[in-house]
């Protein structure tokens, strides 16, 4: 093998060799990593910079010779208002109507779903019988695409859907749930909770099964209750790792998309819109293609991402300093 | 000799590929549409050797969303079948050097407008399924319910009454309902007072606040059925055909498109009939006219064989097979005056295509300007989307048609 393999690995020596002179040994690990920074800069750093032009430039033309630099006014649309809590004063009311949609959803989605992910982890991490089998359970959810999990909601809760058939078959009466925004949303948040849950009481599991026993056991000792214990003990060193989840799910939630648009269609009217199917119709769905609209909508987007990602990395370091 | 085997066959290959010219046909159906076609453009394929058409049947969806993207790129197909008919004229492929120009201004002389926009004035399209918007009615509920059905010359505000008194008495969802679209309510909004041009011909909503009123009323008084414009956000499209079918729905305002469906999904479940376009307050009863067309593209490579595609279609006796195998209405004068036999249908569907047909000529001429109106496109779903939210409870009707008015400035400005 090696008599195959000699003279191969001499082919490439050379270049390495001449590369290596040409560039000392300090440098020669940028020509390594240069491949995979192309691809990664092509993938990611050419899309920003390609949403900047659409951003600052008009037209509904997708070429960019064709469309011409309008500067700010996209973001000038975006954030025209007469009073920023109320969309009907805005030049663009159904950005703000996304945008605050988005804000509800996610103070409501994220605050149920890892209060509810935090009790699911702390009961599966006690010894109860078939703790294998809920496991699966609360995990299958994530295994399904959006798009099925919104069908089988919708199935479930459109006029003539089996919630309604219960209902009925119970005295108690339908509901159209779809057609009604208070029913509507609140159903999207509850969806979302029951799609995403499995993963973040994965993270939140594995975080407790990280905490060591013997401060447990010593707890135990000293006869603190079980509600001390989780407060003193369970909280403060699964913090990090809570962390970690709240960052997730807030980012995730922002990007909430997929499984509400197809559960809802963003109605009733406006009512379960969030920002990115804003960005979509926008962009993409309506007509004429608002490209510009959508790329400045979504580098706003962006930078409130950025500053979630940067409060993570400042809470983590402050975190690691303890 | 293993080496020179292997040398033919690739030059083969290679010469085989060469003489084949592939068209690609981005199809979608409303029901058979692309079978059909596929089966017809095999005898042109007969008739042309070394030509290959190829039928990409896509979902309605694609040629809505993807199709204007993929065209703006210069990745479109060579030929698509379209319902944006003026909307997308600045790719297309233009057929005047190519066919018999008085064929056409003969024939299809009453569409071959909807095509042109702007600067470009030539010939563009087959419009190969003219539709007509209109309401089927479940004559049996009426039956049921002891309820005169309205004659002729009846007004919206005649069904209105009529089929709440026939829902009240059989229990049915709903009295009534419309396809959540833009175009769909465009004839009942003519009918209404809606003029959807200013003095200078371009689009504007002077004169929608009427039936707007009227509409938004309808759906907050159960007249209408809320869940077919309130269950959806944007500018989705939502039919009530199934609602229909079941049973649930008295009237039911849609389209000429719709016969085959009702025909081959109520059967002997219930009578069911077309009664065209009510009329509105104004005194006029007009429908949407419509439909989709066949269009070549200019970045096609075989702009010859594109218009040699299309020009068969459009042969007296092609499009006569194709409107009855598709039951769709023909928008060739010839074919349309010799009358259609359509295929497999029942008397039902046969009476229907020709109410629709004979209603034809209550459309409003502005039904007629706006199917043509290059940005009727983004009026469709402004008037969806703020319509909805008034329908919700978002917007007050005026609020609404005031947004209409500036999102349609914005529109233009961004289309220019």
């Amino acid at each position: 093998m090696l008599t195959i393999l000699n003279p191969l690995m001499r082919i490439v020596e050379i270049p390495m060799l001449a590369l290596q002179r040409l560039l000392g040994i300090n440098r020669l690990a940028w020509a390594f990593l240069l491949p995979n920074l192309v691809l990664f800069g092509l993938f990611a750093f050419l899309p920003v910079i390609l949403n900047v032009f659409y951003a600052t430039t008009g037209s509904d033309n997708v070429l960019l010779e064709a469309r011409p630099y309008i500067g700010a006014r996209n973001f000038e649309s975006l954030t025209d208002c007469g009073n920023y809590l109320d969309a009907n004063t805005c030049r663009e009311d159904k950005f703000w109507r996304a945008v605050f949609n988005t804000i509800w959803f996610v103070t409501l989605q994220v605050g149920i779903m890892v209060g509810f992910a935090l009790l699911t982890a702390v009961i599966l991490n006690r010894d109860i019988r078939a703790r294998g089998f809920f496991r699966s359970v609360f995990f299958f959810p994530v295994l399904l695409s959006p798009v099925v999990v919104a069908l089988i909601w919708k199935w479930i809760l459109q006029r003539e859907g089996v919630l309604n058939a219960f209902l009925d078959w119970t005295g108690a009466g339908g509901i159209n749930w779809l057609v009604d925004a208070g029913w509507a949303f609140g159903w999207s948040v509850f969806i979302s909770v029951w799609a995403h849950m499995g993963f973040y009481t994965l993270i939140l599991l594995a975080g407790l099964q990280a905490i060591p026993r013997d401060v447990y056991e010593a707890a135990e000792m000293d006869g603190a209750s079980a509600w001390r214990t989780f407060r003193r003990i369970t909280l403060p060193l699964l913090s990090p790792t809570m962390l970690v989840v709240l960052v997730l799910a807030l980012i995730k939630g922002v990007q909430t998309f997929d499984e509400i648009y197809a559960f809802t269609g963003g109605g009733p009217g406006t009512a379960t819109t969030f920002i990115i199917q804003y960005i979509y119709e926008r962009g993409f769905a309506g007509a004429p293609r608002l490209f510009g609209l959508a790329a400045a909508a979504s580098l706003l987007v962006a930078g409130v991402l950025v500053l979630l990602t940067l409060a993570q990395l400042w809470a983590n370091r402050r975190n690691v300093d303890g | 000799m293993k080496l020179l085997t292997t040398t033919a066959i690739l030059t083969g290959l290679a010469a085989g590929a060469a003489s084949a010219q592939e068209i690609r046909f981005q199809c979608y159906s409303d029901g058979n549409e692309c079978e059909v076609y596929d089966d017809l453009l095999t005898q042109f394929e007969e008739q042309n050797e070394g030509v290959d058409v190829v039928v990409d049947v896509v979902p309605y969806q694609a040629i809505l969303e993807n199709l204007p993207v993929q065209l703006a790129s210069g990745n479109g197909p060579d030929m698509a079948k379209i319902t944006d008919l003026g909307g997308l004229n600045e790719y297309y492929l233009d057929l005047t050097d190519y066919v018999d120009t008085a064929y056409y201004e003969d024939n299809f002389g009453n569409t071959l407008d909807w095509y042109r926009a702007g600067d470009r004035q030539g010939l563009y399209g087959l419009h190969t399924q003219l539709t007509i918007t209109g309401a089927f009615v479940n004559a049996t509920l009426f039956e049921q319910a002891g309820v005169e059905m309205p004659g002729e010359g009846a007004t919206w505000d005649d069904w209105a009454e009529a089929t709440t008194a026939v829902a009240e008495a059989t229990d049915a969802t709903y009295p009534m309902a419309i396809d959540r679209s833009g175009h769909r309510v465009a004839g009942p909004a003519i009918s209404y007072g809606a003029e959807y041009f200013d003095d200078e011909g371009n689009g504007s909503f002077d004169g929608f606040a009427p039936f707007a009123e009227q509409f938004v009323a309808w759906n907050e008084d159960g007249t209408m059925a809320r869940d077919v414009w309130a269950s959806q956000g944007g500018a989705t499209y939502a039919d009530a055909a199934q609602e229909f079918i079941n049973g649930e729905v008295v009237l039911y305002y849609s389209g000429s498109w719709q016969v085959a469906r009702m025909d081959e999904q109520i059967g002997d479940f219930f009578d069911w009939q077309v009664i065209g376009s009510p009329c509105g307050p104004t005194g006029v009863c007009s429908a949407m006219p419509g439909g989709a067309g066949i269009v070549g593209f200019e970045q096609t490579e075989h702009p010859e064989i594109v218009a040699s595609v299309i020009d068969f279609l459009a042969q007296q006796d092609i499009y006569a097979e194709a409107a009855a195998r598709t039951r769709n209405l023909p928008a060739h004068a010839g074919v349309a005056s010799q009358g259609v036999e359509f295929e497999d249908s029942s008397e039902a569907a046969q009476a229907a295509l020709n109410a629709f047909g004979s209603d034809l000529e209550n459309v409003s001429p502005v039904a007629f300007a706006y199917q043509g109106y290059a940005g009727n496109r983004a009026m469709f779903g402004i008037t969806v989307e703020r319509l909805s939210q008034a329908i919700v409870g978002e917007l007050s009707v005026d609020e609404a048609m005031t947004r209409m008015s500036e999102d349609l400035a914005t529109a233009t400005e961004e289309a220019q």
